[in-house]
């Protein structure tokens, strides 16, 4: 089975003033289709960046990075934005819901971006179904400012999800949360990574976290530790 | 499709906030009310200048005869007697750039009544169309006298102020009966007063009588002598003038040289002048070419030849027309284009403050899957919509402040559907030109840091 993340020798530099800086210096790693795996380090060790790249938001500097068996290092910015609507979705720490804006048309935003341009009550009714699937039937109409957390993070994922793409990349999507709502929605994570055999990727810095997923990677110093596949009782 | 999808995604943008939107659209609202209210006031105020400067006689033209060459001395201009009553209803029959023409005929004589007597700077006889042309149709006094006047060649006639104090004082001069030249005319009427005319000449000293009646019995000329520099108004009147053995001819039998290929030599009613306005200032131009040739055919004029008649019309008092309302509408334009600017500036700085606003909600679009064209779109479509909106209030309202103004100040307003149709494709340009700006700025957002704005 083809790998959904491929990358080699990725490297990331940017320019502090005259001097360049090297955040990332060579990495690189497979993750196969259908994985939960988690993505590791230290504040500064180039996991944002790595994400960044990962996330069709930036290029690299050089190395190769295929994605769902597409190079994306040499698309430009409208086909990067295709990528992103097609193949991930996000899920940020602070939620990121559009204000004043009730659930169901949060989740159903991604939608006007698609090619296939749906019709608004289409749209509507692919939301509708993913906020019922996780249980929000009775928020649909509700603005973030009225939602709990955890409400905002399930929308946030619907909207991830919406588009049913092969990737999730979720960065410290348990930052903002407490202890009981983070595990509800580590649960929804290994969830939909069972069920829908989403590969997502979880991006924290709490071994908590990240001892949910099966796979641990370790980033520092814009170097990569590859990850072990933790032995669980039936692997 | 696309379209209607980035107008739906504007509306409910700006639903989310309101109070923004309103803002923001005052600007246009205010811009645009105040062009429509003030072009509709200064439309109203320039047609009315207009009106009054054509009703000074811009729009009025003279047909003059032309002039009458005896073994080589001339008796200046106006002294041919080639104009006809028939060339003054063919005019009006047939010229469609003129709205009214009136045969004159001028005498000048001494007016009489009891004890009084006075000589009025003009006799005229003429038509009603007369009032029309000059714009007197509103009399003070009394009932203009009738066409059935002017074909029975009545004893009637409609006097101006200037006559009515030197004769009448303080009395009502309608109903009494002045003597012309010893022939007894009853005032029918009593003019509005107009003041002097642009070169000082009293337009209220002044007799009107059906043409008719003036021809036959107070200019008196023998129609064997159409030469006028042989007075023979002067004469003291003769029986025949009290009691004209026949009525005035209006149309007499054409003599077998009437129908000759040369110019018509024996004259039987002749006047002395056609006073033509023109349906408007513009079409003054039209108005004299219509007449020339129509002129040229009656009278008979081979190309190569001379006119036998002139036109003269008033070019000073056109030119004022014209320039005092290019004046005004250039004014007004300036005033207009000031308050939309102030406007757009308005509009692009509340949409750079919304761009900075809802920086994240860019940054996240994107990472959905937003192209930096479809944000480019989405803000211009906002403040497009957004001036469409103030622009369709703003000429409501501009319409109303103008219908207020008049209903108020009584000032004259006309509104007009040229404005409208300016006005609102400025604030649509506005809306493109000012909200571009901010709109490329959004689309050219890095989304990384977009995302990480607080």
């Amino acid at each position: 089975m083809k790998p959904v993340i491929s990358i080699k020798n990725l490297c990331k530099e940017y320019m502090l003033g005259d001097t360049p800086v090297k955040v990332l210096k060579g990495v690189s790693m497979e993750v196969r289709n259908g994985e939960l795996v988690s993505l590791m380090g230290q504040s500064g060790s180039g996991k944002s960046t790595l994400m960044n790249i990962l996330g069709c938001l930036d290029k690299p500097t050089s190395g190769e990075y295929l994605l769902d068996g597409e190079d994306v290092t040499s698309m430009n910015g409208d086909q990067m934005a295709i990528v992103r609507n097609h193949k991930l979705g996000f899920v940020f720490q602070n939620f990121n819901l559009l204000p004043r804006t009730s659930a169901i048309e949060n989740v159903a935003m991604p939608l006007i971006y698609t090619a296939a341009h749906l019709s608004k009550h289409e749209a509507r009714k692919r939301a509708k179904a993913m906020l019922i699937k996780f249980g929000l039937e009775s928020r649909m109409h509700h603005v973030p400012s009225q939602l709990s957390g955890g409400q905002q993070q399930r929308v946030a994922i619907a909207r991830a999800l919406i588009n049913d793409p092969p990737l999730l990349l979720a960065d410290e999507p348990t930052g903002n949360l407490d202890t009981a709502t983070s595990r509800e929605v580590l649960e929804m994570f290994q969830e939909i990574n069972e069920t829908h055999g989403t590969t997502i990727l979880l991006v924290t810095h709490d071994n908590k976290v990240a001892e949910s997923s099966r796979r641990v990677i370790h980033i520092s110093d814009g170097c990569m530790h590859d990850g072990i596949y933790r032995k669980t009782e039936d692997a | 499709m696309r379209t209607f999808h980035s107008f739906s995604m504007a509306f409910t943008a700006l639903r989310r906030n309101p109070m923004r939107g309103a803002l923001t659209a005052l600007g246009i609202i205010i811009g645009v009310s105040s062009v429509i209210t003030m072009m509709e006031v200064g439309n109203g105020s320039s047609q009315s200048i207009q009106q009054s400067i054509s009703s000074m006689g811009a729009n009025v033209l003279l047909i003059i005869p032309g002039e009458q060459n005896s073994s080589g001395i001339s008796f200046g201009s106006g002294t041919a007697k080639t104009l006809t009553p028939g060339d003054c209803e063919a005019i009006n029959r047939e010229c469609s750039a003129v709205r009214a023409a009136a045969p004159i005929v001028k005498a000048r004589a001494q007016v009489v009544w009891g004890s009084r007597n006075w000589v009025p700077m003009a006799i005229a006889g003429t038509t009603l169309d007369y009032l029309t042309i000059t714009d007197r149709e509103n009399l003070m006094r009394g009932q203009p006298f009738t066409n059935r006047d002017v074909l029975n060649g009545n004893r009637v006639c409609i006097i101006g102020k200037t006559v009515a104090e030197k004769l009448f004082e303080d009395e009502n001069p309608v109903g009494k009966d002045i003597r012309i030249k010893n022939v007894s005319f009853k005032i029918v009427g009593e003019l509005a007063p107009k003041g002097a005319n642009m070169i000082g000449m009293d337009q209220d000293d002044i007799v009107l009588a059906p043409w008719t009646t003036v021809n036959a019995r107070v200019s008196g000329e023998s129609l064997s002598e159409p030469n006028q520099s042989t007075d023979s108004t002067t004469d003291t009147n003769t029986l025949s003038n009290l009691y004209p053995s026949t009525g005035p001819e209006l149309y007499p039998p054409q003599v077998d040289a009437a129908g000759n290929s040369t110019n018509m030599q024996v004259r039987y009613a002749t006047i002395d002048q056609i006073m033509v306005s023109a349906v408007s200032a513009e079409a003054i131009p039209t108005a004299i070419d219509q007449i020339t040739s129509l002129l040229k055919d009656r009278h008979r004029i081979t190309p190569g030849k001379e006119n036998d008649f002139g036109i003269r019309d008033m070019t000073e008092m056109t030119k004022l027309l014209t320039s005092a309302t290019s004046v005004m509408t250039n004014l007004l334009l300036c005033v207009a284009m000031i308050s939309l600017l102030v406007g757009g500036v308005g509009i692009m700085n509340i949409m750079l403050v919304s761009v900075t606003e809802r920086t994240r909600e860019i940054g996240l679009r994107m990472a959905v899957g937003a192209k930096s064209r479809d944000i480019l779109l989405q803000f211009l479509t906002e403040s497009l919509v957004l001036c469409m909106l103030g622009g369709i209030i703003g000429i409501i309202l501009g319409h109303s402040g103008a219908m207020l103004i008049a209903h108020m100040l009584k000032w004259p307003t006309a509104a007009s559907p040229m404005v409208i149709i300016v006005a609102i494709s400025v604030s649509v340009g506005i809306g493109v030109i000012f909200g571009y700006y901010p709109a490329w700025k959004a689309s050219k957002l890095n989304p990384i840091e977009a995302l990480r704005y607080e």
